[in-house]
């Protein structure tokens, strides 16, 4: 009798049970009733304030680049806190535990946490925050009305979020894996990692992946075939190029990191011989593959925020930008040498002299086209009109803190050297100082910069500042510890501490933790109070900083179709281009607008995979066919639909145009 | 007065487009580049075989396994549904709808015989004790042939949706659009099958 119920429970539910939620976990059930209520407070809100038509119809299904891009950055931002709270706990634990004191976390959610941390500040923090700041900028910034593929782009985003969904539940059903953000087999192999942690780590990163890759081809095409007549390659803003190698990078790495997750997946479930100790597995492949997407990843990153801070320094210096050539090609050879590298990730791992010689030099090659884009924003900046703005502070706080951070990087790149610190804290440190330094700091530093062209008005510029000084601060106080331990051979990833005289390194830590809490919270408080005085904040003319590309030439928010008319561009810098020839707006004569149709379609087949990740992750397998089986057949179903398309008539732009010439006069 | 007015206008176009601004439609070059990722998966894959191909663990090695006779058979049905498919692509030039339809068919049952086929070496080999748990040579030969094998099988559905859609829509810009898509992602499958022959067949019989 027994036996029928366990097996009828097995088909329904795979390995899904009672046990899988953690009753027994005080931290984490405090979490999930936070999180519950929180979420339950947000739903009742927007019923209450009966806003769900407006949701679904204007934002969920919504094709439109702008709307796409502001909800990857939501996204980012809400990643943003969990990820940060992850930080907070290990920092917190690691200032605790000492001789016979053993901290808060027991080692197996210590594990899942810093490796939950990795992967979302990664995975679900920074490539949202970038692929959400291109959507908003490239079309706008090309005069395009849209990406290439607008469905694509929708689909894109929700297949994101399903991945988002997936990491979040693993802290509610089941467990996170405990192996590290990049999963090293043999550990998450089935042998070492039996449960459901790295099962949720694998269907997470593909269902995202899937996303990041479609995103990575469709600005691709974009930038190749939308750009407006007269942009030639060396006429399009830095911001785009840097967003094209970005994207040149996505298509060339992201397969790499389907393919072994695929195969690791395999070891798992079917059992075969690919990364095992025993059968003729090899390990180490997985290792250099992982990685061979893992360093174009940084890039992937970093390229677009070298983008942001040459159109801010430009825009706040009141210069045109220092060598834009040079800056367009040291874009490019740090995409070709992004992958030159990646086996400087394991220099210790028995390669020999000779290949990490080779590794170790291109490595340092790669702080060179760097170095060059330092002098150009220097140069920039030198005998400029500088505003001391939000954007233009984080943007020198990113010089100041990313050239130690990349120097750091050089003398890691030395195998010798690279011997002494491999996986220790210096190691955390460093990729830290280029990560928050680099791609945090960029982003901060576009949100402030492109918030009022999004959504039409500025941030408040004084909790912005709070929030720069609290982050800087924050950050070099919970870091420069770390080099110093790092350097005296403490080692990442531990839980617990012998040597007590360490132990006030980690404190120190632990408060630039808090200073950094501070900021986030800052940032909040700004944000809320831009809303509140957003009128005060309103940006009447489109160009509140005195911008140099096109997008600033357009109402803030633009309209859905960019653009009345496409414009045609002469110089680079076309925007102030025209404004130095004494463009005057077109105020009649317009024509209907070609525009595509928002669709659900995007949404359903995201949430069909989602569903579809989690039934391999619980192995419930009629779950599993079901889904995928109704994900293709609505994926066939949707290639059905031709009613993809409408005009916006030529008065209905009119009608909007009619309005912006009535708020510019109003504004003179 | 004529001639300053014609002036105004001049300059005011000099900024931006009284037309619609017609995009040249950028779905072939989004394909070509997701074939070039997926290509790059099975570069991987290749790679992989690459490396552990040697790797028997003691167990059977490709002189023990592979019959390249069947392996040739399989490998002219996947060639020939090439060739179909091409005819299939000069019939939509001549826009004949039922000529394209039926190679198209034909095309069809050529894929279906190759995994028919695939499937039934497989079944063998899993048979013999050459699954692909047996040894890391044999693992990743089962997932360079089986992904393969697979994108053929997506091939086939979507060979059938796309023929349903052409007897429904005809000749459209968008069908041209689609048949070439797959036109090109089938003829892939043939190249990559090529390497997979040579590399994996070829010189596995060979070594």
């Amino acid at each position: 009798m027994h036996e029928t119920t366990s097996n009828l429970q097995q088909l329904l539910l795979g390995r899904l049970g009672w046990e899988a939620i953690p009753l027994h976990e005080p931290i984490l059930l405090m979490t999930f009733a936070m999180v519950a209520v929180v979420g339950l407070a947000v739903v009742a809100w927007i019923t209450k304030i009966g806003k769900w038509n407006y949701l679904w119809t204007e934002w969920f299904t919504s094709i439109d680049h702008k709307k796409i891009g502001i909800m990857y950055i939501v996204l980012a931002l809400v990643m943003l806190m969990r990820g940060f709270a992850d930080a907070l706990m290990m920092r917190l634990q690691q200032a605790m535990a000492f001789g016979d004191a053993v901290g808060y976390l027991p080692p197996h959610h210590y594990d899942q946490i810093f490796t939950a941390h990795g992967v979302i500040m990664i995975f679900f923090v920074a490539m949202p925050l970038v692929v959400g700041l291109m959507n908003i900028v490239v079309p706008l910034q090309i005069g395009a009305r849209d990406v290439a593929f607008p469905f694509l782009n929708n689909f894109s985003f929700w297949m994101t979020v399903s991945g988002a969904v997936l990491v979040m539940m693993s802290l509610f059903v089941g467990e996170f894996a405990r192996t590290g953000w990049l999963a090293y087999p043999p550990l998450s192999g089935i042998a070492y990692s039996p449960d459901v942690g790295v099962d949720y780590y694998i269907w997470s990163l593909q269902l995202a992946g899937i996303g990041t890759l479609l995103s990575g081809i469709n600005f691709m095409v974009t930038i190749i075939k939308m750009r407006a007549p007269g942009m030639t390659l060396m006429k399009m803003p830095v911001f785009t190029w840097t967003a094209l190698c970005t994207n040149v990078l996505i298509v060339a790495a992201f397969p790499v990191l389907t393919a072994v997750l695929g195969l690791l997946s395999l070891d798992r479930y079917a059992g075969t011989n690919f990364f095992t100790n025993d059968f003729g597995g090899n390990a180490m492949m997985y290792v250099n593959l992982i990685w061979i997407w893992g360093h174009p990843e940084v890039y992937i990153l970093i390229l677009p925020l070298f983008g942001v801070f040459s159109e801010v320094v430009a825009a706040f210096s009141g210069k045109k930008l220092f060598g834009y050539a040079s800056m367009v090609y040291a874009t490019i050879v740090i995409t070709i040498l992004a992958y030159l590298v990646w086996l400087h990730h394991f220099f210790t791992m028995g390669s020999g002299a000779s290949v990490n010689s080779f590794f170790g030099i291109t490595t340092m090659i790669i702080s060179i086209p760097t170095g060059a884009k330092m002098f150009n924003w220097l140069f920039t900046m030198y005998r400029g009109r500088i505003k001391f703005e939000v954007p233009m502070l984080w943007t020198m706080g990113f010089m100041f803190t990313f050239a130690i951070g990349g120097m750091t990087g050089v003398l890691l790149a030395v195998p010798p050297a690279d011997f002494v610190l491999h996986n220790s804290l210096f190691l955390i440190a460093h990729f830290h100082n280029v990560i928050i330094g680099g791609v945090l700091f960029g982003g901060f530093a576009a949100i402030n910069f492109w918030f009022p062209k999004a959504i039409g008005f500025k941030l408040d510029a004084f909790w912005g500042k709070v929030s720069f000084w609290f982050w800087i601060s924050g950050f070099w106080f919970a870091f420069t510890p770390l080099y110093i331990l790092g350097l005296m051979g403490v080692t990442r990833r531990l839980s617990h501490f012998d040597d007590p005289s360490l132990q006030i390194w980690f404190i120190i830590a632990a408060f630039g933790a808090v200073l950094i809490l501070f900021g986030i919270l800052a940032m909040l408080v700004q944000i809320f109070v831009s809303i509140r005085n957003r009128e005060a904040l309103r940006d009447h003319t489109g160009d509140p900083w005195g911008g140099r590309t096109l997008e600033w030439s357009t109402s803030s928010p633009p309209p859905p179709y960019n653009f009345a008319f496409t414009p045609r561009v002469h110089d680079l810098d076309a925007w102030s281009d025209m404004k130095k020839r004494g463009y005057v707006r077109p105020t009649k004569g317009f024509i209907a607008i070609h525009m595509p149709k928002n669709t659900a379609a995007g949404m359903v087949l995201a949430g069909l995979a989602t569903v579809f990740g989690f039934a391999m992750i619980w192995q419930i397998w009629w779950l599993v066919i079901t889904s995928f089986v109704v994900t293709v057949g609505a994926a066939i179903v949707h290639t059905f639909n031709n009613d993809r398309d409408y005009y916006i008539p030529a008065e209905e732009v009119a009608r909007i145009e009619d309005a912006r010439t009535q708020q510019l006069a109003g504004q003179a | 007065m004529a001639n300053t007015a014609t002036m105004n206008n001049a300059s005011a176009q000099e900024f931006y487009l009284t037309e619609e601004h017609h995009v040249e439609n950028g779905t072939m070059l989004g394909f070509w580049l997701y074939l070039m990722s997926d290509c790059l998966i099975f570069a991987c894959l290749f790679a992989m075989y690459g490396v552990l191909g040697a790797n028997y663990a003691a167990g059977p090695s490709p002189k023990d396994l592979f019959d390249l006779e069947l392996v040739a058979l399989n490998t002219s049905m996947l060639l020939l549904s090439s060739i179909t498919y091409g005819f299939a692509m000069l019939e939509m030039a001549r826009k004949r709808k039922t000529a394209t339809l039926m190679w198209l068919a034909i095309t069809g049952c050529f894929g279906l015989a190759f995994l028919g086929i695939e499937l039934y070496e497989f079944h063998h080999l899993i048979h013999e004790g050459a699954g692909p748990q047996r040894s890391a040579f044999l693992s990743a030969f089962f997932t360079l042939v089986g992904t393969h094998g697979l994108h053929v099988t997506f091939g086939c559905i979507w060979l059938v949706t796309l023929m349903v859609q052409l007897h429904k829509n005809g000749f459209t810009t968008v069908m041209r659009r689609r048949l070439n898509c797959l036109s090109l992602f089938w003829h892939f499958l043939d190249v990559v099958w090529i390497g997979v022959f040579t590399f994996v067949y070829l010189l596995g019989v060979l070594r």
